[in-house]
């Protein structure tokens, strides 16, 4: 997955400009930057729910303008804020839904929403039949997180998904995060505005500055960065360090 | 009231009852055939919107009776009888079915919308499986609104020979006597509640959110 020289503008205005940055296989890209630095329009330049209006987003080789848009968002896993789950179906017909438009038999799909659901420690059994109401915030985020797997996705979008979470459970769920990647080696493009939560998940960190791409290295590298903006972000974590 | 006058109004009642309730249902039916699609068009068309809810809340501003009149000379739809009476009825019944899907669709919650599309819906599928059950209950709160109004103002088809509980009414008014009027209005007011109830209970149920 590659963005050449990808811009993104909205009317007058350029929301991303130039923007240059490969996601390799296995590794966790984190987009690091303030309220509309960006990120989350680089993020929807990936699977199409943006296109670019200048260079190109490049995913399996293939340009998005190239790919016919359904099936381009059908191979990407997408995970929101509080999982942005249906509210009127069950936790087992939100987790099968990519199956479930890509017309897998039932019995493949029971199987394969079964097997996800024990994978985010929520028994199939227990919770299957639930509606995402009577789940808490943290469940209901580690429901998206299963759908976005259902089908098998090569590459998960994840969109600021634990902000709206209490900080143990946003703790608890970037140690899961942390551990389905291992497992399950997917590569994943995260958005958070958050820089310690980039630094604990991220393999990569790219910095937006007002649309701009201002870094982009390891965290170890992140921390000794010189430019203002990571310089700011590096503060809250000193701060951190010495409330501790 | 003396008992044969009652059994001489329960006879001619029925069949009123009868004719109320075709006048109200094909109306209300109709009125949902045209304003559900027109709504679900009009979500993303500012201008249809702004148009077709013009349209159909202008329809409500004219008196039902000068309504009923105003039809009766117009080639094809006009005339005397049921078929003018349900055309002035459907009138009636877009505006509160036309502004409840639009309301019920676009109040869907962004996240959730944006989510179906990220996951690789079509635009159809997201209307289908998304949308149109979300919006379901303020939809049918939409239905409920005309028909409760439908069964009122189908009193008044009456007066251009549609039939009706509206001809005991009118027929009460000219000899003045209130047993008439009462065996219209009661059955209609009954008819309005029963309704209202069915649809509030299929409003409930679609609300499982």
């Amino acid at each position: 997955m590659e963005f050449r020289q990808a811009t993104f503008r909205f009317g007058e205005r350029t929301i991303l400009s130039g923007l240059d940055l490969a996601v390799r296989h296995g590794e966790t890209l984190v987009l690091l930057g303030r309220s509309g630095s960006g990120k989350t329009t680089a993020l929807r330049l990936i699977n199409g729910m943006l296109l670019p209006s200048g260079g190109s987003v490049l995913v399996q080789g293939r340009a998005t303008t190239a790919w016919d848009v359904v099936q381009l968002r059908r191979s990407i896993g997408y995970v929101i804020q509080e999982g942005g789950l249906f509210p009127h179906w069950t936790v087992a017909r939100n987790v099968g839904l990519v199956p479930e438009l890509e017309n897998w038999p039932t019995e493949r799909r029971n199987v394969r929403t079964a097997e996800l659901l024990n994978l985010v420690g929520l028994p199939a059994g227990e919770y299957g039949a639930r509606l995402p109401k009577e789940l808490s915030g943290g469940q209901r985020q580690r429901v998206g997180v299963a759908r976005a797997l259902a089908a098998g996705a090569s590459i998960q979008l994840f969109d600021e998904p634990f902000g709206a979470l209490d900080p143990v459970t946003r703790l608890g769920m970037q140690e899961e995060f942390l551990h389905l990647r291992q497992t399950l080696g997917i590569t994943s493009v995260f958005v958070t505005h958050d820089v310690r939560e980039a630094m604990r998940l991220g393999t990569r960190i790219g910095l937006l500055d007002r649309g701009t791409l201002v870094f982009a290295g390891t965290p170890a590298e992140f921390r000794g960065s010189a430019h203002p903006e990571a310089r700011a972000f590096l503060r809250v974590l000193e701060e951190d360090s010495h409330a501790s | 009231m003396p008992l044969d006058v009652l059994q001489d109004l329960l006879e001619e009642g029925l069949p009123l009852l009868g004719e109320h309730i075709i006048l109200v249902v094909s109306s209300v039916l109709l009125a949902a055939l045209l304003a559900i699609p027109a709504g679900v068009l009009a979500v993303s068309r500012p201008t249809l919107r702004k148009v077709s809810l013009a349209f159909a809340g202008a329809g409500q501003t004219i008196p039902s009776l000068a309504l009923f009149g105003f039809l009766i000379p117009l080639p094809f739809i006009g005339g005397i009888g049921q078929h003018t009476a349900i055309i002035a009825l459907v009138l009636y019944a877009l505006l509160p079915i036309l502004r409840n899907t639009v309301t019920g669709i676009m109040g869907v919650d962004a996240a959730v919308r944006d989510s179906a599309e990220a996951m690789g819906m079509t635009r159809a599928q997201i209307l289908r499986m998304v949308e149109l059950p979300l919006a379901a209950p303020v939809i049918i709160a939409g239905v409920r609104i005309a028909a409760v109004t439908t069964i009122g103002t189908a009193t008044i088809a009456a007066a251009i020979g549609a039939g009706g509980l509206g001809v005991f009414i009118f027929r009460g008014i000219a000899s003045i006597d209130k047993y008439q009027i009462l065996a219209g209005a009661l059955p209609t007011a009954l008819l309005a509640l029963a309704a209202d109830g069915l649809l509030s209970r299929l409003e409930k149920r679609c609300a499982v959110r």
